[in-house]
This record gives C-alpha cells, sequence and structure tokens, in this order.
C-alpha cells in the first residue's frame, strides 16, 4: 500500500514539475478562459437575454471552468503520446512500481493542476461579480470543487484511453476536431440545453458527460440546473470511476515496443 | 541451438531456453537458447533487425514471449515486479525527459526505485563517474547525444542492479565517446561487480568488451563463445609477403611446421599460419635472409570477429539490408 502511494506519488510530483517548467502551457492555460470570457461571454452578453434572470456571462462563466478542465485534463492524459514518443514511458514501465500506481498518479497530477487552473478562473469570476459572492455558500464551493475533480479525473482517464490506442501525433489533430469540440459544444458551457432546444441535441447532449458536470456546477454555485446536484453528481461519479478502470487495462496492455 | 545441459543446477544470471518471439507472422526471435554467469559482460552481436531489441526486452519484462523460458537469478521473468528489482537498463532509444535536468531525471529515477538513504550523495557520484557532475542543473535538452548517452547510463545502475542491459550503448557515438563509454561499462563491471548483457553491431565494441559473444543473425543464434575462440575457430592470423620470387620462398615455406596453407597473390605470398602471427614475422624474415631472399614488404592480418561474421553469415554486418522500416535507424547510427 506504501508502495502504490509512493508510486502515485512519484508520477504526481512529475506532472506538477512539468506544468510549472512549461511556461507556455501555464501561460496558455491561464490565458485560454480568459479570452473566451472577455471576447465571446461579453460579445454574446450583449446579444442575449437569458429566460431566467440570470446574465449570459454569469451562466457561460460556469461553462468556461468547465472547458479549462475539459481542455487540461483531456490533453494532459493525451500528454503520455509524447511520453511514449520520446521514450520516457519506458523508464518509468520498466520500473519496479505497480501500473495502477501510474495510472492514478498521472490523472491525480494532472487533476490537481486543472482544478486549480478552474479555480482561478471561479475566483476572477467573483472578483469581477459575474457571480456575486453573496448567493454562494461554502457547500456550493465544496460541492463545485468535487465536480471539478470528478470530471477532470474523467477526462485524463479518457485522454489515458486515448494515448494508449493511438501511437502517432497525427492522430491529435483529428481527435482535437472530433472529439474535443463537440464535447464542449454540447456540454452547455455556451447555451443552455432546454426544452426548446432541438431534440435530436437534447438527445446527444445528454451523452456528453460534460454536460452533468457543468449543469452540476451550475446548480452547487448558483442554484439554476437542469438536474438535481445529486444526480449530476451520481453520473459523474460512475462515468469517472469507469473510465479510470478502463484507463488501468487499456494501460497494462501496452508494451515496451 | 540445443539447450545445454546444467548438472550442477548452477544458477545463472541469465537463463533463457528456446524463446521464441512472433509479431504476426514474423518471427523476430527464432528458438534461442544461451545463459550467462554472473559477473561476466556477455554480448550479442548482429545485424539490423537480427532479433536483439526483442531479446532484450522480453528479459527485461517489457515484451511477453510467445514461448520458451527465461530465468534471471533463478526467477522466472512471469514474476515481473522482482525481476525489475534486479535489473537496469539502457534502451536502444532515448528514455530522459529533456524537460528535467539531468538532477532531475536521475531524482526521478531514485523515488521509482525506492532509493532514499543519500540520495543526494548517489546521484552526484554517477554523475561524476560519467563526467557530467558540473552539467546536473542543465536542461536534458541543451545535451550532446554522447551527452544524453551517459547520463542515460549513470542512471541504469544508480539503484545497484545485478544485471545490468545495455541495448546498443554506443550507436551514433563518435570514437572518442564510445571509448569513453567501454570504460565506464568495464568500470561497473569490474568494481561493483554487475553482471552485463549488451547488444551491438560494432563487432570491435563485442571485441572489446564482452567475455562471451553470441552472434545473432534472423532471430538465431548463430555461434557463441569467447571473442578469442570465435576467432581462432575461424582460422589463423594472415601474414602477407610483397616479394618478388614467390616459387622459390613458397617452397622453403611450405617445410615450415606453422603454416597452413599459402597462396600466391599478384605481388607475392598470402600465408595462412597456425600460430600467432606476430611471432612469426622474425621467424619469415630470417628464412628469407638464410636463403638470400630479397622481401619488400610484409604485413600482418590478424582475424577480426569481422571475418567470423562473414564466414557465418555470408554476408558483411554492415551490409546486410535492412528492411525499409530500419533504414532510418541505419542512417541515425552507422557512421562507418
Ligand atoms: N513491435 C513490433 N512489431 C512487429 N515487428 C517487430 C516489432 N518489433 C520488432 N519487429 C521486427 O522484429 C525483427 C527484430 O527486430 P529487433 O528490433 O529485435 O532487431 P535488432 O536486432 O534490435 O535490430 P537493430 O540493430 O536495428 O536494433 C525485425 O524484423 C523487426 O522489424
Ligand atoms: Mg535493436
Amino acid at each position: 500500500m506504501t508502495n502504490l502511494l509512493k508510486a502515485i506519488y512519484t508520477i504526481w510530483l512529475r506532472e506538477i514539475l512539468r506544468f510549472v517548467k512549461s511556461k507556455s502551457r501555464l501561460v496558455g492555460s491561464i490565458a485560454q478562459p480568459f479570452i473566451w470570457l472577455a471576447i465571446v461571454g461579453v460579445g454574446l452578453n450583449a446579444a442575449f437575454k437569458m429566460t431566467n434572470n440570470i446574465s449570459y456571462l454569469s451562466f457561460m462563466a460556469i461553462g468556461i471552468m468547465g472547458m479549462t478542465i475539459l481542455f487540461n485534463s483531456l490533453f494532459a492524459g493525451i500528454n503520455v503520446i509524447w511520453d511514449r514518443q520520446f521514450g520516457f514511458l519506458k523508464e518509468i514501465l520498466v520500473a519496479p512500481i505497480s501500473r495502477i500506481g501510474i495510472v492514478l498518479g498521472k490523472i491525480f497530477g494532472s487533476t490537481t493542476i486543472s482544478v486549480i487552473m478552474a479555480l482561478i478562473v471561479l475566483i476572477i469570476v467573483l472578483l469581477f461579480g459575474i457571480i456575486s459572492i453573496k448567493s454562494i455558500t461554502f457547500l456550493g464551493i465544496i460541492t463545485a470543487i468535487i465536480f471539478m475533480i470528478l470530471t477532470s479525473v474523467t477526462f485524463v482517464g479518457m485522454g489515458l484511453i486515448i494515448a494508449t490506442n493511438v501511437d502517432n501525433i497525427e492522430g491529435f489533430q483529428v481527435l482535437m476536431n472530433f472529439l474535443v469540440m463537440p464535447l464542449f459544444f454540447l456540454s452547455g458551457a455556451l447555451f443552455p440545453i432546454t426544452s426548446s432546444t432541438p431534440e435530436w441535441l437534447q438527445i446527444v447532449s445528454k451523452i456528453d458527460p460534460l454536460f452533468y458536470a457543468i449543469d452540476g456546477i451550475r446548480g452547487s454555485l448558483t442554484k439554476i440546473s437542469v438536474y438535481p446536484v445529486q444526480f449530476d453528481l451520481l453520473i459523474v461519479f460512475i462515468v469517472a470511476v469507469v473510465l479510470v478502470l478502463i484507463a488501468d487495462i487499456m494501460f497494462r496492455k501496452i508494451e515496451g515496443k | 541451438m540445443v539447450n545445454k545441459a546444467n548438472p550442477k543446477n548452477k544458477i545463472y544470471a541469465i537463463e533463457v531456453n528456446n524463446l521464441i518471439k512472433n509479431f504476426g507472422n514474423l518471427t523476430a526471435v527464432n528458438n534461442i537458447s544461451f545463459s550467462v554467469n554472473e559477473g561476466e559482460i556477455y554480448g550479442l552481436l548482429g545485424p539490423n533487425g537480427a532479433g536483439k531489441t526483442t531479446t532484450i526486452l522480453i528479459l527485461t519484462t517489457m515484451l511477453s514471449l510467445t514461448s520458451g523460458n527465461v530465468r534471471i537469478f533463478d526467477k522466472d521473468i512471469i514474476n515481473k515486479n522482482i525481476i525489475r528489482q534486479m535489473i537496469g537498463i539502457v534502451f536502444q532509444d532515448p528514455t530522459l525527459d529533456e524537460d528535467l535536468t539531468a538532477f532531475e531525471n536521475l531524482d526521478f529515477h531514485a523515488r521509482l526505485y525506492n532509493i532514499k538513504v543519500n540520495k543526494k550523495q548517489i546521484i552526484n557520484n554517477v554523475l561524476k563517474l560519467v563526467e557530467l557532475e558540473d552539467k546536473a542543473d542543465k536542461q536534458v535538452k541543451s545535451f550532446s547525444g554522447g551527452m544524453k548517452r551517459r547520463l542515460e547510463i549513470a542512471r541504469s545502475f544508480m539503484h545497484e542492479p545485478k544485471i545490468l542491459f545495455l541495448d546498443e550503448p554506443t550507436i551514433g557515438l563518435d570514437p572518442q565517446t564510445r571509448r569513453k563509454i567501454w570504460d565506464y561499462i568495464k568500470k561497473l563491471n569490474e568494481k561493483q561487480k554487475i553482471t552485463i548483457i549488451l547488444t551491438t553491431h560494432y563487432l570491435e565494441e563485442a571485441d572489446e568488451l564482452c567475455n562471451r559473444v553470441s552472434i545473432i543473425d534472423h532471430g538465431k543464434i548463430i555461434k557463441t563463445g569467447t571473442p578469442k575462440e570465435l576467432k581462432s575457430s575461424f582460422g589463423g592470423d594472415i601474414i602477407l609477403i610483397n616479394i618478388e620470387k614467390k616459387q622459390e620462398f613458397k617452397k622453403i615455406l611450405l617445410n615450415s611446421a606453422f603454416i597452413k596453407s599459402i597462396k600466391q597473390t599478384k605481388t607475392g605470398l598470402e600465408i595462412i599460419v597456425n600460430k600467432d602471427g606476430t611471432k612469426l614475422i622474425p621467424k619469415i624474415v630470417e628464412l628469407a635472409a638464410k636463403s638470400k631472399i630479397n622481401i619488400n614488404s610484409i604485413a600482418l592480418k590478424q582475424h577480426t570477429l569481422e571475418d567470423v561474421f562473414i564466414s557465418l553469415t555470408g554476408k558483411n554486418i554492415r551490409d546486410s539490408t535492412p528492411d525499409a522500416s530500419e533504414k532510418m535507424k541505419l542512417k541515425f547510427g552507422g557512421r562507418r
């Protein structure tokens, strides 16, 4: 057990170290959400009128937290492709540490980073009064963080699954277009999915795990959500566990070539 | 290869019996058996695509085997975690985190192998051995190929493995760096008593380092022995004499006991001898002087593993045609 924890810690530490060292990644993950908020958010805020009396900007700010987690986590998971390409994965695989330790270390490391990024967005959003601090409860913040963690685990897991099956960088762009964008647009991050949304769109949205995550965070922070928070939490939890299990199975299968 | 009998139940550092590895319908390793004694430097010598890396990866638990049996210090390699504790490896392709510094790479390794006591000192010691102590805090990105290789070697024995696997440790490096790496390898073997198994397609590397060598081609071991045995099994040294009176001197030489065969060439004689050629040259000169025959020049050609290789496989190790996927590697590594 302590060995497992040590393995997780070792891999976790490297993730953090690499992130802190990579200036471009650091700047990119902080700048991106604000570019969205400042341009898309402010622009659409002027054009949209939401049905329930909240501003579009405060609606979308939470979507952007979801986006931050999605992008950071998925790419962190997929980063294993680079470790494979540059051989470093072999150094890890030949070491006497458990495979689940490697998977969990990777997941926790990337989750730590993603959640911190999302929290930075939250703090800024609160500071600018986009979401009013008064409306927020302590329990709401804790629940939102739990959602963030589970969501991040889900997408790092998904990234790992992809990385263990795709071994070339070329597949990357394709993935970007056919996976990340639909996951993002269908999640209700940018526009509400309601009963007036066309039915097919409602249906595909419901198979997007990010939909439940963002709905849950909205519910926790602003009390406005499609489903009860408990239901969202259940779905997000189940998806996270399933993806971690699949990632672990996939990871055991990779061999050293 | 016939499975060597093991009457005394001796424990080998590595014992490989009838190992086969198929990739689809390609047989990369075709029923090989060999054993490595504790403390030995053992070489797997073969051209591109011979199956060296595949064998190493199986022995280091990185690749599953199709059939056969491999034991490391009498532990079956199925026990992956036990095996992984005992071994160190330098893979053929680089496996460093280039964004981290040399020190951070080694520190990560120390954590993976649970080195806690004197960690800093161990890292500094191994860096010193490969003469990188002043580069500890530089990003690996900025290292030359030779420096990276040395760092990988330093890392591979940090955790004091009982066996070290080196897959083409000097590929693509300049002669000076190669010499240095050979020195490190010898030091590790002598001072720290680490058993070493290395692959190479540089014959002089095998000759210089290995106690014993297996020559592999197309997934099969075609010969095993000490470099000396391999060379002498092949025949004696060759002495080339540039001389006018070929016929006459040939007759004189044929009466000597040390001659195996003599061939006339355009410029003189090519003599294959059955003893150490260096000691025979004075004798030949003496014989010529006695008979008042003038020798223009005399040269000694000793057999190399290269000759052994050509005679066994019918091809030069460097000329063996690699398939498309390996051409890249060849471009990268073959600089002769
Ligand atoms: N993962 C794989 N899938 C399919 N074929 C493979 C795989 N790995 C190796 N091979 C094939 O197995 C054979 C042996 O390859 P291997 O890498 O073991 O050779 P090698 O002796 O190490 O050569 P080199 O000197 O080029 O490193 C080659 O024909 C190679 O193409
Ligand atoms: Mg190889």
